[in-house]
């Protein structure tokens, strides 16, 4: 079953196309890159295929109910917000939220999934400390982990790795990853090309709203797409762990 | 640092523990002498027929309003907080005690008081319910948090105005005098049918209230997130928008302006129970039925025969506790 399709989904705001007649479909084990430039409409689409903004077009996610939503996609925001000063253990435990009864207490599954998704993204040492009182890098990450609690089989992450270490930008990746190879299916956006190119499957580019290209990473990152595009000189450099991007300049 | 959170049912047993000794004293607290015993026979229609009636007529409803609008104080505050993710949020904030407050000096002034026994805290009612047609319509249904704010601040700058040209404009003296005391708010001298009137919809409040705790947990981590963990936002809206008018507006009809409770009481409790939004709207309610409980017994004692006002008394609880929250939000951050 597909987890996620995308038929000519328009996003207007005033009379201009934020996003526009983009079509695409993502199936179970693909872990598919969005990238584009600023502004080219990332998190517009991965939010108008949740629903969260009106569309014209369609979206599979958008038509479901939003328990069904909840339950076929987890969404993980740019804006990394925590609210309250609530432990990393219970921040975590929201991504359980759809699969819960109201009032109903936390069961051996759902301990499971939280104990998985802190130790996936090396939290559990983390888990009874003020989520408010971690590092920035470490707030995202916990993010990260509550996205991952939930256990839906489509993980939309907008920017997940934008203000994490190196480590921890490729530790999440191979996450992303490694999800895909379970079978569910993982669509996020980047802005670290060399990353998209190295841990996704597939890459989809978005340039003022429309989708130029979409395809393996070794097809999609030619020189001639990154200059038009991302207005960037660069080498691609063909490696065993596919393209390696060098950028020598912008272009004027 | 482990935080300092209670087990929710130790939290629980706590404030219901305080909640019901604050009640009992509140019931035996009197100008009339009565021992513990005799008074909760007489509460139950048993003893010394004079005894029955102070008992039945008099402490009853008002130890009874006292909890029940504290816990509508608190209860609104916590959901309020959990809503626009702002420990500065409070009740009033909506303009719905301000729109029931220009509602109860209207029928003050107007004479409709002497109309018919309930006309006060009827036409308080009905303008509170009224202040939340107003903010749907400046708001819209769909709005942002923003919007609320902005419109709740509008309605609450017009009633407050108003209320003022009343005032203003009134031509007797007395009148003035009464409009004043009534807006310092007081739970004294309240009928049990002031009761049976507010009761109802201050319980339908909590009922709408306390269904949120779900989506407030969800909208720790932000509306988006909240909406795709499958939290409808503008039902969560609309609940809470009618839950609050309810609650506060029932509470501000038959009691006045009582304020501090629900900025204070959901600050207090937050630490306790982990900062969870959910455990902070039961926890916050028996919180606030505490809380003035406490301070309508502190009126009684303090000086018996000066009618210290229950909003007066709050507020010079309430600002320094405040003051101390700040105190210590900021030696924390440092």
């Amino acid at each position: 079953m597909t987890a996620l399709r995308l038929d000519a989904l328009t996003v207007h705001r005033g009379a201009c196309p934020v996003v526009d007649h983009v079509s695409l479909g993502i199936e179970p084990g693909e872990c598919v890159g969005l990238i584009g430039p600023n502004g080219a409409g990332k998190t517009t689409l991965l939010r108008a295929a949740l629903g969260l903004i009106p569309a014209t077009g369609s979206s599979s996610l958008a038509a479901m109910s939003p328990r069904g939503r909840a339950a076929a996609a987890a969404w993980l925001p740019q804006a990394r917000e925590i609210a309250w000063p609530v432990t990393v253990e219970r921040l975590v435990t929201l991504g359980r939220l759809p699969h819960l009864r109201p009032g109903t207490r936390l069961r051996a599954e759902d301990r499971a999934a939280i104990d998985g998704a802190l130790g996936r993204m090396g939290l559990t040492a983390f888990a009874g400390r003020r989520a408010t009182d971690l590092s920035g890098g470490e707030q995202a990450r916990a993010l990260i982990a509550r996205a991952l609690a939930q256990e839906a089989p489509l993980l939309l992450a907008d920017e997940p790795v934008a203000g994490l270490d190196p480590a921890a930008q490729v530790a999440t990746l191979e996450t992303f990853a490694a999800l895909a190879a379970e079978g569910r299916a993982v669509f996020v956006s980047l802005h670290d090309l060399t990353l998209a190119a190295r841990h996704c499957s597939r890459v989809v580019v978005l340039d003022a709203g429309r989708m130029v290209a979409d395809g393996p990473p070794s097809d999609v990152l030619t020189p001639d797409l990154l200059a038009q595009v991302f207005r960037l000189r660069a080498r691609v450099h063909r490696t065993e762990n596919g393209p390696l991007i060098e950028t020598t300049g912008v272009l004027e | 640092m482990t935080p300092d959170r209670l087990p929710a049912p130790a939290l629980a047993a706590l404030l219901s523990a305080v909640t019901l000794a604050l009640l009992l004293a509140s019931l035996v607290v009197g100008y009339a002498a009565i021992p513990m015993g005799d008074a909760v026979a007489a509460l139950f229609g048993i003893g010394d027929p004079l005894e029955v009636t102070v008992m039945q007529q008099i402490r009853l409803p008002r130890a009874a309003l006292a909890a029940m609008v504290g816990a509508s104080l608190g209860l609104s505050g916590a959901a309020m907080q959990g809503f626009l993710r702002n420990p500065l949020a409070e009740p009033g904030l909506i303009g719905v005690s301000g729109a029931a407050a220009l509602g109860a000096v209207l029928a003050l002034q107007t004479g409709l008081v002497a109309a018919f026994a309930l006309a006060l805290p009827l036409t308080a009612l009905l303008f509170a319910m009224g202040a939340v047609g107003v903010l749907l319509m400046l708001a819209g249904p769909r709005g942002g948090s923003l919007t609320l704010i902005l419109a709740g601040i509008a309605v609450s700058a017009l009633t407050g105005a108003l209320t003022a040209l009343v005032l203003n404009l009134s031509p007797n003296p007395y009148a003035t005098a009464e409009i004043v005391f009534w807006m310092m708010g007081s739970v004294s001298d309240r009928s049990l049918s002031h009761l049976a009137l507010a009761a109802p919809v201050m319980v339908l409040g909590w009922a709408a209230l306390l269904t949120l705790g779900r989506g407030l947990d969800a909208l720790t981590l932000g509306e988006d997130a909240a909406e795709a963990l499958g939290v409808s936002l503008v039902r969560l809206r609309l609940t809470l928008l009618f839950g609050t008018a309810a609650a506060v507006g029932a509470a501000t009809a038959v009691a006045g302006a009582i304020g501090f409770v629900g900025l204070v009481v959901p600050h207090l409790l937050r630490p306790l129970t982990g900062a969870r939004p959910s455990t902070l709207l039961w926890a916050s309610a028996l919180g606030g039925a505490a809380m003035v409980l406490a301070a309508d017994i502190a009126v009684r004692v303090i000086l018996p025969a000066r009618d210290l006002k229950l909003g007066v008394v709050m507020a010079l609880i309430g600002a320094p506790l405040f003051l101390h929250l700040i105190w210590r939000t900021r030696s924390e951050g440092a």
